[in-house]
């Protein structure tokens, strides 16, 4: 598969790296992948990191606000980082940013979501 | 080089209406439109509306059903590309509806409803042909600023 997840635990944040292509094809294995880290670990809230995601159509928004969802249910935050222009684009035309902060790095993010939990 | 002259070309494909092949679809139209020297930019925006009309046609039209067949076709006019994306499954019943921004007919499948918006976003021309029971049609035009230009 043209993607692959990285997850990392950083207290009650869930960190995960995405690289390659998210679409319709790739999307509910990320979508199991997500729910599944963020069920067992205590997670609270969540970044994505999209450094290496080199591709992602609508099924990717469907993705990222379903988790969204997810993660606001449980009373938590989620932020995005390091997101590259052509993915921005995609992110900004959807208003994804009206509900969620952005960030310049993992580093931004993490300091970002504690300073507001 | 021929300068000045329009140049043309076309091609066409079609596939099983599988999730596998939306990448495939995007990389065979980005390897046919690299002849026009696109920037990055235009090369992904290509690229996103491909797989948001395969995407649509294999979850709505064929509603996942492999057997369907999605088809492709592309024109290039001097430095215009047209794309047609079609298939023969179960066609949109309220057309205006289907193009309102969010608005989705599978929110179980946790779409985002953004994939029209995106087509006519992206691109310079949008069209969609839909008949109840036969099918859904797609045709997009865009002008790529070659890069060529910027060595005249």
């Amino acid at each position: 598969m043209n993607l692959h997840v990285d997850m990392e635990h950083h207290r009650h944040v869930l960190i995960v790296r995405l690289s390659g292509e998210l679409d319709h094809h790739t999307a509910d294995h990320v979508r199991m992948q997500l729910d599944e880290a963020i069920q067992r670990r205590q997670t609270e809230h969540l970044v994505l990191s999209l450094k290496d995601l080199d591709f992602m159509d609508s099924s990717g928004l469907g993705v990222i606000l379903g988790r969204y969802k997810f993660i606001k249910q449980k009373g938590g935050k989620m932020a995005v980082c390091d997101v590259k222009p052509q993915v921005y684009r995609l992110l900004d035309m959807s208003g994804l940013f009206k509900i969620m902060p952005i960030y310049e790095n993992e580093g931004t993010a993490l300091s970002g979501l504690e300073v507001v939990s | 080089m021929s300068e000045g002259r329009a140049q043309h070309n076309f091609m066409s494909l079609q596939f099983a209406a599988k999730s596998e092949n939306e990448s495939f679809a995007r990389v065979a139209v980005a390897a046919f439109i690299s002849q026009m020297d696109p920037n990055m930019d235009e090369l992904n925006d290509l690229k996103t509306v491909v797989s948001e009309a395969v995407t649509n046609s294999i979850i709505h039209g064929y509603d996942s059903d492999p057997e369907g067949v999605v088809k492709i076709e592309a024109s290039i006019d001097g430095d215009m590309i047209t794309l047609r994306i079609e298939d023969s499954g179960h066609g949109i019943e309220d057309l205006e509806m289907a193009k309102q921004p969010l608005y989705t007919s599978k929110p179980e499948l946790e779409r985002s409803g953004m994939g029209f918006t995106i087509m006519e976003n992206f691109m310079d021309e949008f069209e969609v042909v839909s008949e109840p029971g036969s099918g859904t049609s797609i045709k997009m035009k865009k002008r790529i600023e070659s890069k060529k230009a910027l060595y005249n």
